[in-house]
């Protein structure tokens, strides 16, 4: 019999909406709820059923002990809510989940953080929030000052760190925990590359220490690099359970085969801040024609659309990652290429922000692209919808494109069209 | 590693569960070191930033304590029996600023640590227990000043100052009940933030602080003596001052709310805790 570290049976959960732009209740309101109906508030029976979800229902897998398993699925699937679920903060509705071993969760980098604190002070606070003992901290304390590089600024308050530099911080205290299970959510969006690639060196550490973790991110190179098994959830169940390479390229295919338009109905659902707020990321060939699929020769055009609510200095711009289905980051291109709007002030404004991708340029297949605008000096991420769109690139050509007379197999992650000077001189 | 993977595992079952919940005291003092580490950070965090840091402890008090004697101790007639009037304020406000305070600290404690409890689990309880244990600290200062008082208007120690231990550990009692009560409802009515202010002031009204028992009709004594903090406050200055006969009657009374307030409350919490980060 396997020794199962984790055995999820059954697992759901079911929030309220709130109709009303109000999150909190008022004591008003429910002593009138109470005057009206009195039986509902004593029997706590939902008056009305529209106004339940399930973030969560009837998800069950079992793990294994030093098995590390990635969860994939879009913004709202209830990734984090099942993270939140193994991880006490809230209790699931129904079904039940057995945990074997000591606990820890990751779900936010800096969790218990002070800004007034300085970061010594912090690297306890935290470690004692995440459930480390003071003397397992005090013993760690070097390795994790020496993880985060910033042994110079141990007495700052971390209100006067740059955000990096709390990431580093915050991330080094986390990942000096030592559970027996660990829930680990999006940490690795944050910080720069270099120090990504330790955080994803360290969890990897960690899993080969025998230890179980259960990893969310959107990230496809880091779920293949790091997890051995992936559970794809979608409207709060799961839909595929299995190796890693396979839940991905499901994930890829059936989520996003025909979205090569998203748009947000209201303020309230679109990703974004009190800054930007995206309204439609589409994917259009500047002719017309079909969208779903481009024709490898043809030019197409990306277009953000966001509103800008600030007006004054701080000049939010667009950026793109494009990806293959295999989860590569193809490249990355930002609206402030155009010099002129990089220099110029905002307004409150919609804005429109198109890139035209020329043609025999992609390579062939799906083309995942993610869809940001930040701002740069502090480097601020406003709005962000990871693998916003897709559409298909299919070769056509007949002999006027890349491949030309070439029918085989045609590997590369692109395939532009590349000017060739070719000097031929008789063999005398 | 050999040592520990021989030691039985922790298993934990989550599931949902419904109606009352026992206390748990086992699972709070487990998580007794996370208890002092959120109280040290309050601490620490109280007076940075301030000229005056931990003087703010004693400033309080000893402020409200010269406004009382300025306007009311001239007044004659609440001046009491012999006792230098500053003391007899001081006496009184030493347990009512622990309870004034902590009161205000405990019902946002939970609300202000929203990132805390909606990324990482512990005993949510410890969250107002911190929060009026660090005003404990505060207390004790207060106690030394009061202590230097007595010596500089030669008031003498009565054998009834230990009765200090158990009045204070009353006090607390009755604060926790309050603000265990508080935090709960808090995390769903945010009416509490704009209550607690009108609250703490009212109840400054309604307890002996800036005046004697005596004043209260007799008639409504039975009434007056519900709210936990006049028996708190009638005690202390009996411990204290030593004069007149010990105030059993309202003492007692407090203990009764107290305890009924700190249970009811208790279980409210326990029971509403789990919803916290759902509807933060």
């Amino acid at each position: 019999m396997a020794d199962l570290a984790v055995t999820v049976d059954g697992l759901g959960k079911r929030y309220r909406i709130s109709h009303q732009g109000d999150p909190y209740g008022r004591l008003t309101e429910s002593m009138w709820a109470a005057l009206r109906a009195p039986f509902d508030l004593v029997r706590r029976r939902p008056r009305e059923t529209a106004e339940w979800i399930w973030a969560l229902q009837g998800v069950s897998f079992g793990i294994e002990r030093g098995q590390i398993v990635g969860v994939i699925g879009r913004n709202g699937a209830g990734k984090s809510t099942l993270l939140k679920v193994l991880s006490r903060i809230t209790e699931p509705t129904a079904g039940s989940a057995l945990l074997s071993g000591r606990v820890g969760s990751l779900l936010e980098v800096g969790t218990g953080f002070h800004p007034e604190l300085t970061g010594r002070e912090n690297v306890f606070l935290s470690g004692a929030v995440l459930g480390m003992r003071r003397s397992e901290i005090v013993r760690r304390f070097d390795e994790i000052v020496d993880f985060a590089g910033i042994e110079q600024f141990l007495d700052t308050p971390v209100k006067r760190y740059s955000s990096g530099m709390q990431v580093r911080l915050g991330f080094a205290v986390a990942a000096h925990l030592a559970p027996e299970i660990l829930f680990v959510d999006e940490v690795l969006a944050v910080g720069d590359a270099e120090f990504q690639a330790k955080c994803l060196g360290r969890l990897e550490e960690i899993g080969a220490s025998g230890r179980t973790v259960i990893f969310v991110s959107h990230s496809m190179p880091a779920m293949l690099r790091l997890c051995s098994r992936g559970i794809l959830l979608e409207k709060g169940q799961v839909i595929a359970d299995g190796p890693t390479n396979e839940v991905v390229r499901v994930y890829l295919e059936t989520d996003l085969g025909r979205t090569n338009e998203r748009r947000w109905a209201t303020l309230d659902t679109a990703p974004g801040d009190a800054v930007a707020k995206l309204v439609a990321v589409r994917a259009v060939p500047p002719g017309g024609g079909s969208s779903e699929e481009i024709d490898i020769r043809q030019p197409v055009d990306v277009e953000v659309e966001y509103l800008s609510l600030l007006p004054g200095s701080l000049r939010p711009f667009v950026n793109l990652h494009f990806f293959n289905d295999e989860g590569v980051c193809l490249f990355i291109t930002s609206d402030s290429a155009n010099r002129e709007w990089a220099k110029s002030p905002r307004s409150r404004q919609t804005v429109r922000s198109r890139v035209r991708i020329p043609g025999n340029f992609l390579a062939e297949g799906r083309v995942i692209v993610t869809a940001a605008v930040s701002s740069m000096n502090p480097t601020v991420v406003h709005a962000i919808e990871r693998d916003a769109i897709a559409f298909q690139v299919v070769d056509r050509s007949a002999g006027d494109g890349v491949r030309g007379e070439w029918v085989g197999d045609l590997p590369g992650v692109v395939r532009p069209m590349l000017d060739w000077t070719i000097e031929a001189t008789p063999v005398p | 590693m050999t040592a520990r993977a021989q030691k039985p595992r922790e298993t934990l079952l989550i599931r949902p569960r419904t109606g009352w919940t026992s206390l748990d005291i086992g699972e709070l003092w487990a998580y007794r070191e996370l208890l002092f580490f959120l109280v040290w950070r309050d601490l620490k965090v109280r007076y940075r930033q301030t000229i005056f840091g931990a003087a703010w402890a004693i400033l309080q008090p000893v402020l409200l304590m010269v406004v009382f004697t300025l306007f009311l101790g001239r007044l004659g007639g609440i001046a009491p029996s012999g006792t230098p009037y500053p003391i007899f304020v001081f006496a009184a406000l030493v347990p009512w600023t622990l309870f004034a305070q902590s009161l205000s600290g405990a019902s946002g404690s939970v609300v202000n640590a929203t990132n805390l409890v909606q990324k990482v689990y512990f005993p949510r309880l410890l969250l107002p227990l911190a929060s009026i244990a660090s005003y404990v600290l505060d207390f004790l200062i207060a106690l030394a000043v009061l202590a230097v008082l007595m010596v500089w208007f030669g008031v003498g120690l009565s054998p009834s100052t230990v009765w200090l231990i158990p009045l204070t550990a009353l006090c607390i009692c009755a604060v926790l009940g309050a603000g265990i009560w508080l935090a709960a409802i808090n995390v769903r009515y945010r009416d509490v933030r704009y209550a607690v202010p009108f609250l703490v002031q009212l109840l400054l009204f309604t307890t002996p602080v800036a005046y004697g028992t005596d004043l209260v009709p007799v008639a409504w004594r039975g009434l007056y003596e519900l709210n936990p903090m006049a028996g708190v406050v009638e005690g202390f200055r009996w411990a204290i001052l030593g004069i007149g006969a010990a105030p059993v009657e309202a003492v007692t009374i407090s203990a009764l709310v107290s305890v009924f307030v700190l249970a009811t409350g208790l279980a409210y919490f326990r029971r509403v805790e789990r919803t916290f980060a759902d509807v933060i």
